[in-house]
């Protein structure tokens, strides 16, 4: 045996690989983050991504569970809301000037959720990351359930219905900014974000990091080298509550108010799509999961009523069908672009993607026209001046014929490729 | 004394209810691994196929085809849905019927809007049954314990006497060896998760007109069967009898004790002014599966009947 097989030197990658891979995308990140304030956004902007930025941290925060660590959670809003609302007590003590909190800052009131979130997914983790995967994800209901209805008993903590109400604009300043205005909310968005992205990409790079994903793919094997694994999904649990009561911090400072609502089954359920359509298995994945559904939620529900529909028909078409979500899209075509025999890959993909695009034409006509017929009040679909009503023969053309014409181009492309030589 | 004698039986049924539905779930867990998000939301489709059919014609007929409908709605997720995530695992099933609890919900919405709908109970069946302590109680209940009733010996009898229920039991631990000796499995998975959710839409059809059918009803119903289905013991079908009687009970008896915290609690002091002195028995009942969720985490992880730890 040669010295070279023992050598992993070779195995590492280079430091350009390195910098291309890592540095390079926070630097692109950071320089849009400070491009955008130059183009004069207007509030409607500005509040879309605030939006944005606080769903990116929760997003990634549930994917240190999800992805990296194997544990399907359905109550991950539960540290979000608890981190939250620990953030506007103190934001509400800081006001009083009551005791020490009078001179903090509410720049950092994010520690403080973070602080809060983790030991809340320290306390709950304790009992219930025995296991991973579906009794894991049971359990998680469960305790969310528990939190959500256990809220509205105590008034005083939660608030009830109306929730608990802040103002940011007490305490000292840091950094010049009184927190008032959004364009000062966008820096004290655009630091937390960056910084708990850094963070959490920091954290695939430690040892626990590392083996949580070994506790996903074997924790027999993990149990074999000498670890424990309930206590690393125990760990990662309690790093990624902390991280979404971090977002949950920037949520407090951003809306000033939270209510019992942000605790139950509803935002846990959207953070788990965002994070899955976004790509669980990529580190940049729940990022654009989180960007693109925060502008559907925001764009989408403005132009029609069945949003949610869409919604779940876009999540369970990537659970069946692109399991790596968005991230897995673009990066595989990425790299087919760049791979041998690109020019196949492209007219595979462009056919692909012509089926795709038909059906969804279609899906968009039924769903649409049946919004409308179900509301009752004979409002007729017309998108581009055409014409569809609930009783024509047009309007059932329109839907059958792109639905049809689409599954028929998608079949024959996913022939073709079992047909082909492996 | 007549709170008790109601919370008893109100309890009975409620908890016989529960076990329709977490006797599907457990069933089709065990044999596939798959834990059925969306199972309540079949309950919920059960309750408004049988108002759209008692609305054509009646609630006996209804009372037939909706759950029918429903296994067959069920058999097509299993055979065109589940069946091709397979591949990718459980998590990925899971999230699978966790989409399509979310269709489902939103379909209903289109289809029936997004107030309850008026699905009545039976003029036949809507008189007092008996009065006691001068109470009446509702015929109606009488009859759901009896279908409740019907459907666990049907089960019973199908899983434990019949050679259909044979395959079925051998299937849930060797499907390999099972489908060696020559038995289509994938038609028996979906034999099982269509008469899952059957059962879970007969549920649907006799509680959606004593509770209220609307589009949330899933949602309000699902945690508490997964709740079931842990305390139960994963995989047993005994467990998660015992724990939907023990629920429904706890839930039933719970609503009925007005005492506070503080009246319990006098030794400690509390005031019944405090937050949580004047927290109330009965306010604590919708909290109550969840409660005992997280008790019987910490002290017997593997739930009354299971084999195995959680």
């Amino acid at each position: 045996m040669s010295d070279a097989t023992q050598s992993y030197d070779n195995l590492a990658p280079s430091t350009a690989a390195k910098f291309r891979q890592r540095t390079l995308p926070i630097l692109i990140f950071v320089a849009v983050i400070l491009a955008i304030p130059m183009t004069d956004p207007s509030r409607t902007v500005l509040t879309l991504i605030h939006q944005m930025a606080i769903n990116i941290v929760f997003a990634l925060a549930y994917n240190m569970l999800l992805g990296k660590g194997g544990m399907l959670s359905f109550g991950h809003a539960v540290y979000f809301g608890l981190g939250g609302y620990f953030c506007l007590h103190v934001m509400n003590w800081i006001e009083e000037g009551s005791g020490i909190w009078a001179g903090y800052p509410t720049f950092f009131l994010p520690v403080l959720g973070f602080v809060a979130g983790g030991i809340c997914a320290a306390v709950i983790g304790s009992f219930s990351c025995r296991r991973s995967g579906t009794t894991f994800a049971m359990i998680s209901l469960g305790v969310a359930e528990l939190v959500f209805s256990g809220a509205f008993m105590f008034d005083s903590l939660f608030g009830g219905e109306q929730g608990i109400n802040g103002d940011r604009m007490n305490g000292p300043e840091v950094f010049g900014l009184s927190m008032g205005p959004m364009s000062d909310i966008y820096w004290f968005m655009a630091f937390w974000t960056v910084l708990a992205i850094v963070g959490m990409y920091a954290f695939t790079r430690t040892p626990l990091g590392r083996l949580s994903e070994a506790t996903r793919d074997n924790p027999q094997r993990v149990e074999f080298i000498g670890y424990n694994p309930t206590r690393v999904r125990w760990l990662v649990f309690t790093a990624s509550g902390a991280f979404a009561g971090l977002a949950g911090g920037m949520s407090a400072v951003n809306y000033e108010i939270f209510t019992p609502e942000a605790l139950s089954l509803i935002p846990s359920g959207f953070v788990l799509i965002m994070a899955y359509v976004g790509g669980i298995t990529y580190f940049a994945g729940p990022i654009m999961g989180a960007i693109v559904l925060t502008y559907m939620s925001s764009m989408l529900s403005d132009f029609t009523e069945a949003w949610l529909l869409y919604l779940g028909l876009m999540f369970v078409a990537i659970v069946m069908y692109a399991p790596r979500g968005i991230a897995g899209i673009v990066f595989g075509f990425w790299d087919g672009v760049r791979g041998a025999d690109s020019g196949a890959f492209v007219k595979k993909w462009l056919a692909q993607l012509a089926g795709c695009v038909l059906m969804l034409l279609g899906l968009i006509v039924l769903i649409e026209v049946s919004v409308r017929w179900s509301n009752g009040w004979g409002e007729v679909f017309e998108p581009y001046g055409m014409h569809f009503p609930t009783n024509s023969v047009l309007t059932w053309i329109a839907i059958l014929v792109p639905l049809a014409a689409g599954a028929a181009i998608l079949r024959y492309v996913s022939r073709e490729k079992e047909e082909m030589p492996a | 004394m007549e709170t008790i004698v109601f919370a008893l039986l109100n309890g009975v049924i409620y908890g016989l209810l529960l076990f329709m539905l977490s006797s599907g779930l457990t069933l089709i867990f065990s044999m596939m691994g798959v834990l059925n998000f969306a199972h309540a939301s079949f309950y919920m489709l059960g309750a408004y196929f049988a108002f759209t059919i008692m609305d054509a014609s009646s609630f006996w007929i209804a009372l037939f085809i909706a759950p029918v409908l429903v296994g067959l709605v069920g058999a097509l997720v299993e055979k065109y849905g589940l069946r091709q995530v397979h591949a990718n695992g459980h998590v990925a099933e899971l999230l699978f019927t966790f989409g399509l609890a979310y269709l489902i919900e939103e379909i209903v919405k289109i289809f029936y809007g997004k107030t309850a709908v008026d699905y009545k109970i039976p003029d036949l069946l809507n008189f007092p049954a008996f009065t006691i302590y001068g109470a009446s109680f509702p015929a109606y209940r009488i009859f759901m314990l009896f279908i409740a009733i019907g459907m666990l010996i049907g089960l019973w009898f199908l899983l434990k006497k019949t050679r259909a229920g044979l395959i079925i039991q051998a299937a849930l631990t060797h499907p390999h060896m099972v489908g060696h000796l020559g038995h289509n499995v994938p038609l028996i998975f979906m034999t099982v998760f269509g008469i899952g959710c059957a059962m879970a839409g007969l549920a649907g059809v006799i509680a959606g007109n004593i509770f209220v059918t609307d589009p949330a009803m899933a949602i309000q119903m699902g945690p508490i069967v997964f709740v079931v289905v842990v305390v139960g013991g994963i995989g047993s079908l005994e467990g998660a009898f015992l724990a939907s009687l023990l629920i429904g009970l706890l839930q039933n008896f719970a609503v009925g004790i007005n005492a506070s915290f503080a009246e319990i609690f006098w030794f400690t002091g509390l005031s019944p002014t405090s937050e949580i002195g004047d927290i109330t028995i009965s306010s604590l009942a919708p909290v109550m599966p969840f409660l005992l969720l997280v008790l019987m985490l910490i002290f017997r992880p593997r739930g009354l009947m299971g084999e195995q730890e959680l």
